[in-house]
């Protein structure tokens, strides 16, 4: 929705903050009320990025924003350094320092843990201010004598000293940070924080580096909190101890719930929500000190029942009422859905020419021939049970391999090992001859090697472009990169590999959709459609064929057939009918060794795999 | 000014509040091994408990009854907690649970504030425990001692519960895979039910116990639960040993800072936590199952 006509936000921001002024005095809104809203609102729009955006809910930020506004008023009072708006860039700068110091220990964790984490920081920051450094941070004082900003254009200068004047400056860095939110959200940093935010599994085992993605976003938070701790500074003349209280935090998470996630503009309307209420509360119903009992009573019940906030109940309403009132408009589109779905079901299906140069695997070894993987003496004990050992495989470059097995065989663990999900216990594995156990899910899939899941590993809250540009990205920009500004229509050849892939797995027509909309053959087709995005010279598919109707069953037999030029694959089945059809040499497992390898023909007529495996089908 | 008298006390207070910690943390961490929810409002538990055992005290002049009253409160507010709010969380994401138990801590804290003011109450030792005791080197306020072997006495209680009864090995049961146990035909909900009071319970009876230790505030709640969630990272997430030895970890490394420059015990308690994630991630005693 952000996405669509560009420059459309912007204007409506810049308009909004123009128009205010004039409209909220009627609303009952002081100016300095407004004010507040706006540094809240600025505030929030680096704590949406981090929780709405990223999924990671901090409680910490307070620490941030007190680190920002402190550095930014020490310098302006007791260094008596001349000029405001550099001290708050300074201020920002150290925010960004401090909160990179803090995201490296904060997340090392994830959930729970993480929230725990920021909780006992933003504590400890509140004593360290406090009490070791109150000589710099003037205690339970504060900092008082914060000067106002003066712009000097010499013909003319002018002081936003307070209220509107002041209200002009800090829009202006309202405008500027909705603005470079915009960039990063719609930057290609931006779907991958979206993907993590979604399903970090898969985002990592796409090639994304997730660990240093979120340590971006936090980064991203504490410069936005770091720069509106100093303009709180600036706004009230005099630097409050209290931005360091656990209650700033409080507040801010608060706001945000109350405003909605997830949009950039949720914390702005829950701070001019929760101030207003305060000010109503305390003054027009003269309730006095149980206004937070109120307020807190409020967000319990918003968070029970309109979790997306207010925003994100006002865009449920108006789809609601969209679909209601104008079903001429709506209904169409999932009309003309309905018929592309059923007919890719029911038709048989016929394989697309695809251009085979545009995906075909990345570029191998010079001069490579012979085995792209080779496992040697590959062993994995879950304690005292053996679930793999001793194998040694090797796969031939442009081979198609089926692994069969009866279950507890241990292909699932032999697999997860290929992919680095899980790390070995002995053994080696090698892929285009270096040896890749202990490497990351991230790392060997950069390398060219990935995987399909047995159960969809979806970003179901996105569309289907957005996931196959999210897969697409790491294969093109590599495991980290920080272009924050870039749009990704920049991003070299993402437009292509998007297409491509899309009409590899027959979605074209399905490309705005989003995943949670789609039927099961085409989110499994997606699924396999994200690991073909990556380009792997070599792909694994694990169980490609679960749990599929005959039709789907029939089309993606064909869809492998038509993916596997150029390429080799791996495939774990339990379709013994398929896999004979699709596989050139099969491998059989069975009590974690294996068993018998050869052709399907060898295989069928191998008498100990019968005994073990066929000998209840065949016999 | 170091002298061994001052170590001694010191080591003592420590004993106490970690002591105090290990019994708060042990509700949080068998609430959240079991349900998978992180209570928030587990320091306003703590809170309440305080304030419940001051009422009965001040209409019963018991302290004994005071300790009943606060613990079975309490008790009888997680209850609710779990029954009418929390159930409703199980399927929502992680961070839903975590604002919405915060929007009660915050009711909790806010409805004390309305009723009882930001005044802090006090509610004295019982008569046979008030005064100093000699232990030869030093004196030592008598109730503090009597606390940690009121504590002691509750950690045994809930060790009994948790691996002598059947309800215990459910639960530990549930702290290593909650679906498995709803498979095999026990009626979770009534487990979780039941879980979650006493896990407030353990936090209630702190509440009070304490109150005569350290005066009873709207928000003395906040700073447990940042103590509780340091213990819970030492110690390793769903584990009651591992909330045992990092509640007395973090006491002692609270009293004994306090001791050279209380500024700095802050500092120290998240330098050793950071310590901790750094070297053992998953806590002094936790597994990776649940992550």
């Amino acid at each position: 929705m952000i996405n669509q006509r560009p420059f459309l936000v912007e204007i409506l921001t810049a308009l909004g903050l123009i128009v205010a002024p004039f409209v909220l005095p009627y609303l009952g809104f002081a100016p300095d009320t407004v004010n507040r809203i706006l540094i809240w609102g600025l505030f929030g729009i680096g704590f949406d990025i981090l929780f709405g955006f990223t999924g990671l809910l901090s409680f910490g930020q307070s620490a941030l924003y007190g680190t920002g506004g402190f550095v930014a008023a020490y310098l302006l009072t007791r260094l008596g350094y001349p000029e405001v708006i550099s001290a708050l860039f300074i201020g920002m700068a150290a925010a960004a320092v401090v909160g990179y110091l803090v995201g490296l220990v904060a997340l090392r964790r994830t959930g729970i843990y993480f929230a725990m984490i920021t909780v006992a920081i933003a504590e400890m920051f509140y004593f360290v201010e406090f009490n070791p450094l109150s000589e710099w941070t003037g205690g339970e004082n504060g900092l008082p004598g914060v000067p106002s900003p003066v712009l000097n254009l010499g013909f003319a200068s002018f002081n936003f000293s307070s209220g509107w004047s002041l209200y002009v400056f800090l829009a202006f860095w309202y405008f500027v940070g909705i603005v470079v939110a915009l960039r990063i959200i719609r930057s290609p940093v931006g779907a991958i924080l979206r993907a993590i935010r979604d399903n970090p599994l898969r985002a990592s085992a796409v090639g994304h580096d997730i660990h240093a993605y979120k340590l971006t976003a936090f980064v991203i938070a504490a410069a936005y909190a770091g720069f509106a701790g100093g303009l709180l500074g600036v706004m009230q003349a005099f630097m409050p101890p209290d931005a360091f209280m656990f209650q700033t935090s409080a507040q801010l998470i608060m706001q945000t719930a109350i405003g909605g996630t997830g949009m950039l503009f949720g914390p702005l309307l829950g701070a001019a929500v929760w101030l207003f209420l305060q000010d109503f509360l305390q003054s027009a119903l003269g309730i006095g000190a149980a206004w937070k009992l109120v307020l807190g009573l409020v967000f319990v019940l918003l968070v029970f029942f309109l979790r997306r906030g207010i925003i994100g109940g006002l865009v449920d309403l108006a789809k609601w009422g969209w679909g209601r009132f104008a079903p001429s408009a709506a209904s169409p589109a999932p009309a003309a859905a309905i018929p592309v779905a059923s007919a890719a079901a029911d038709l048989p299906p016929q394989p697309r020419p695809v251009p085979a140069a545009a995906l075909a695997s990345r570029p191998t070894v010079a001069g490579a021939t012979g085995h792209i993987l080779s496992t040697e003496g590959l062993t994995k004990r879950y304690g005292g049970i053996i679930s793999n050992n001793n194998i040694d495989f090797i796969v031939k470059r442009g081979e198609l391999r089926g692994i069969i097995g009866p279950n507890g065989a241990g292909k699932t663990t032999f697999f997860r090992m290929l992919t680095c999900e899980v790390a070995p216990s002995a053994g080696r594995i090698v892929f285009e001859g270096q040896d890749i156990a202990g490497m990351t899910v991230t790392d060997v899939c950069q390398r060219g090697l990935t995987k399909s899941y047995q159960v969809n590993q979806l970003f179901t809250r996105l569309t289907v472009r957005e996931n196959i540009t999210i897969a697409a990205l790491a294969a093109l920009r590599g495991k980290f990169r920080l272009d924050l500004l870039r749009q990704p229509r920049r991003v070299p050849g993402l437009q292509e590999r998007l297409e491509h892939t899309a009409e590899l797995v027959h979605l074209t027509d399905r490309l705005d959709i989003p995943v949670s909309a789609l039927a099961y053959g085409e989110k499994r087709r997606l699924e396999i459609g994200l690991a073909l995005t990556s380009m792997p010279s070599l792909l694994l598919l694990d169980e490609p064929l679960a749990g599929m109707s005959p039709s789907e069953r029939v089309e993606t037999v064909q869809l492998l057939k038509s993916i596997r030029q150029d390429r080799t694959m791996i495939i774990v089945d339990h379709d013994m009918e398929a896999m004979f059809e699709l596989a050139e040499r099969v491998t059989v497992l069975n009590e974690g060794v294996v068993l018998a390898e050869g052709t399907p023909a060898e295989i069928q007529a191998s008498d100990a795999v019968q005994e073990a495996y066929l000998g209840g089908v065949h016999a | 000014m170091f002298n061994w008298v001052n170590l001694a006390s010191q080591t003592f207070n420590g004993l106490v509040l970690g002591a105090l910690l290990a019994l708060i943390s042990s509700g949080l961490t068998i609430i959240y091994g079991t349900l998978g929810v992180l209570n928030l409002a587990h320091g306003a538990m703590f809170m309440l408990g305080g304030y419940a055992g001051y009422v009965t005290y001040t209409y019963t002049g018991s302290f004994v009854l005071a300790v009943l009253g606060g613990s079975l409160f309490v008790m009888l507010v997680g209850v609710l907690m779990e029954r009418v709010v929390i159930r409703h969380f199980y399927n929502r994401p992680d961070e839903d649970q975590l604002l919405v138990t915060f929007g009660l801590a915050i009711v909790f804290v806010e409805l004390v504030r309305f009723s009882f003011g930001s005044l802090s109450f006090i509610v004295p030792p019982p008569s046979w425990a008030a005064g100093i005791t000699s232990l030869g080197f030093m004196f030592y306020p008598t109730y503090r001692l009597v606390l940690v072997g009121i504590i002691a006495a509750a950690l045994l209680l809930l060790f009994l519960l948790l691996y002598r009864t059947r309800l215990g090995m459910i639960v530990r049961a549930g702290i290593e895979d909650s679906t498995m146990v709803g498979a095999l035909g026990i009626n979770v909900h009534q487990v979780f039910t039941v879980v979650f009071g006493i896990g407030a319970m353990a936090a209630g009876f702190a509440g009070i116990v304490n109150a005569p230790v350290v005066s009873l505030t709207p928000d003395m709640g906040e700073s447990i639960l940042v103590q509780t969630f340091v213990v819970i990272v030492i110690g390793g997430v769903g584990s009651f040993p591992g909330a045992v030895i990092g509640g007395l970890i973090a006491g002692e490394i609270i009293s004994l800072t306090s001791m050279i420059n209380p500024a700095y015990s802050y500092v120290m308690l998240f330098a050793v936590m950071t310590l901790v994630l750094v070297l053992r991630p998953h806590g002094l005693l936790g597994t990776a199952s649940r992550n």
